[in-house]
């Protein structure tokens, strides 16, 4: 495992051609330019240790209303742009003066992020089975970067957690996560993720968060807790 | 206050702090000390104590001022009433905002705002103490907040200052070097060397200048490498306590986008399932209105067609008013001639 932080400004390669994101060329060589880790598999990357959520189409992400234009709800997407759902793009059709009737401030959804302009006019659509306003459970925020992690390979991480709270869970690409269930499954879920997001530097963190999820019931976590850590070797 | 000192560099060759010429003063450097910043550092130069906070990129308040192709840096400067020893009054003063503008220009263009249309990075640095060379501190801080918030730079931005004393060139002065000297060369560099800051206050010969000048490049190049571990190092703390392994199980993962899109599907699966019992006979009722609305033909391009024929209407109503109007205009006419 090849960790190698870079800050920004450092030398990469002198191959042109491997440039990928987080990096810039100047007189045909690669530099970083971002502070974080360097992944050298196909093209060189760096990714960031921390930032901010940029959307590209596709996404799945759950926004917030903040306001009611007469054709656009404007969201919050905990992004530095807002995201625009149109009228039209609502599963429904409504009227102009409906639009509070169904998703009002302060109301969130799973949307799913239609185009991303040069000018960073993000267009949101619902016209999907799977999106929907979101009525019922809770909803944290974890850093970005993060959620490939708490989904684990092939949802393995996500599916334990699931499983171990009985609950459902649902991890935007915006690092929102809503999960429903009774309180108790749901609370354990959100100490577990804060688990992953603050304690996730280990090898075998799979393992960990199975031993905690089984483990303790209480909400004692003991963070310095290195034994544990060197039990686990994936 | 204070006296002038009777000599600032003794026989030994050393400056009143014990300092030979050419050496900087202590640093120490902590990153990411505020939570809710994107950003953060805490540096002390000598005893200069400052801290550096960065949010964004995000939206830009008041809306006019955000660039369409590229994100505003703002940057603000700041002394605290008690890092001097006379109170210093609170809020921004001509020399504050003369930093604050040069400091600003010192960072823009490493910074990749070309990335971050329409939207704004804000730089707070606050002088906590200050010892002469504040602005080269904040400097320093606002470089290693800046990497720490993840904002994509050119490279990091050093800053020291070389000044005169005595006739004797003498790197990163302190109070009295600089109230007493005779020069004050405040300069910022990038790690190859180029100058993005460079102000003087005093008198050089164009010698002096130039010596000054690579004196100046070796104390940003000390600079730069405690910036640089600073950044490392705490990597290497985060990896005891924090979301390092986070980052290095993506990179492992192999194509984790699709990872991503395959559970995402499974998860709204499931919660389809679950939620299908209790919003089958909403779903019922709605059925229903659909079709009755389907006749209207639902499609973005209609809406926009029904956008228009809503507008018309009102006017179609003008139109008819007007037409009641000259009817009873008409039947007036009648009436009259009638009489």
């Amino acid at each position: 495992m090849d960790k190698r932080i870079v800050i920004p400004g450092d030398f990469l390669s002198d191959d042109v051609k491997k440039a990928g994101e987080g990096t810039f060329i100047r007189e045909g060589k690669v530099y970083a330019n971002l502070y974080g880790l360097v992944n050298e598999k196909n093209k060189i990357r760096v990714v960031p240790i921390s930032g901010k959520y940029f959307p590209s189409a596709g996404d799945l992400i759950i926004a917030t209303v903040s306001e009611i234009t007469y054709s656009n709800w404007i969201m919050d997407i905990k992004s530095p742009y807002e995201g625009l759902l149109h009228i039209s793009e609502y599963p429904r059709r409504i009227e102009s003066d409906e639009m509070m009737k169904y998703l009002n401030v302060g109301d969130s959804v799973l949307v799913m992020v239609k185009e991303v302009s040069p000018s960073m006019k993000i267009e949101l659509t619902m016209r999907d089975s799977r999106l929907k306003p979101i009525t019922n459970g809770r909803l944290i925020e974890v850093t970005p970067s993060k959620v490939p992690r708490i989904i684990g390979r092939g949802g393995s991480m996500i599916s334990m957690l699931k499983n171990a709270t009985k609950c459902n869970i649902f991890v935007g690409q915006n690092g929102v996560i809503w999960i429903t269930g009774k309180e108790k499954g749901v609370n354990k879920a959100i100490e577990t993720i804060h688990l992953i997001d603050t304690q996730a530097h280990t090898n075998g963190l799979t393992e960990r968060i199975s031993k905690f999820l089984k483990g303790n019931e209480t909400s004692e976590v003991d963070h310095k807790s290195p034994d544990i850590l060197n039990e686990l070797l994936d | 206050m204070n006296d002038k000192p009777e000599k600032f560099i003794d026989n030994n060759g050393l400056r009143l702090d014990g300092r030979k010429a050419d050496q900087i003063r202590d640093i120490k450097i902590e990153v990411g000390v505020l939570s809710r910043a994107d950003g953060s550092c805490y540096l002390e130069m000598g005893n200069n104590k400052v801290i550096a906070a960065v949010y964004g990129p995000r939206e830009v308040h008041p809306r006019h001022q955000q660039k369409s192709t590229k994100a505003i840096v703002r940057y603000k400067y700041n002394m605290a009433s008690f890092s001097v020893e006379d109170r210093k009054r609170p809020g921004p003063d001509r020399r504050s905002i003369e930093v604050s503008k040069v400091s600003r220009e010192a960072l823009e263009d490493m910074i990749f705002t070309e990335y971050f249309p329409k939207s704004a990075i804000d730089i707070f640095v606050e002088i906590l103490q200050a010892d002469a060379g504040t602005r080269t501190a904040a400097l320093n801080a606002a470089s290693v907040a800046l990497a720490d918030a993840g904002i994509p730079m050119r490279g990091l931005v050093s800053a020291c200052a070389v000044g005169k004393v005595d006739e004797t060139l003498v790197v990163d002065l302190n109070k009295d070097e600089d109230n007493y000297g005779q020069a004050d060369m405040p300069i910022a560099m990038t790690p190859d060397g180029k100058i993005t800051l460079l102000q003087m206050d005093g008198n050089f010969t164009l010698e002096q200048f130039k010596q000054g000048l690579e004196m100046a490049q070796e104390g940003c190049r000390q600079v730069y490498e405690f910036q640089r571990k600073a950044l490392l190092d705490y990597y290497a703390k985060k990896e005891e306590t924090e979301e390092v392994a986070v980052i290095e199980e993506v990179l492992q993962e192999e194509a984790p986008e699709e990872v991503v899109e395959e559970s995402i599907a499974e998860e709204m699966e499931e919660i389809e399932e679950d939620e299908a019992e209790e919003v089958k006979a909403a779903e019922a009722e709605s059925d229903q209105e659909i079709e009755e609305d389907s006749s209207e033909t639902y499609e973005t391009s209609d809406t926009v067609e029904e956008e228009a024929t809503e507008t018309e209407e009102p006017e179609d109503e003008d139109e008819e008013k007007e037409e009641d109007e000259s009817t009873i205009d008409e039947s007036d006419d009648e009436r009259e001639v009638s009489q």
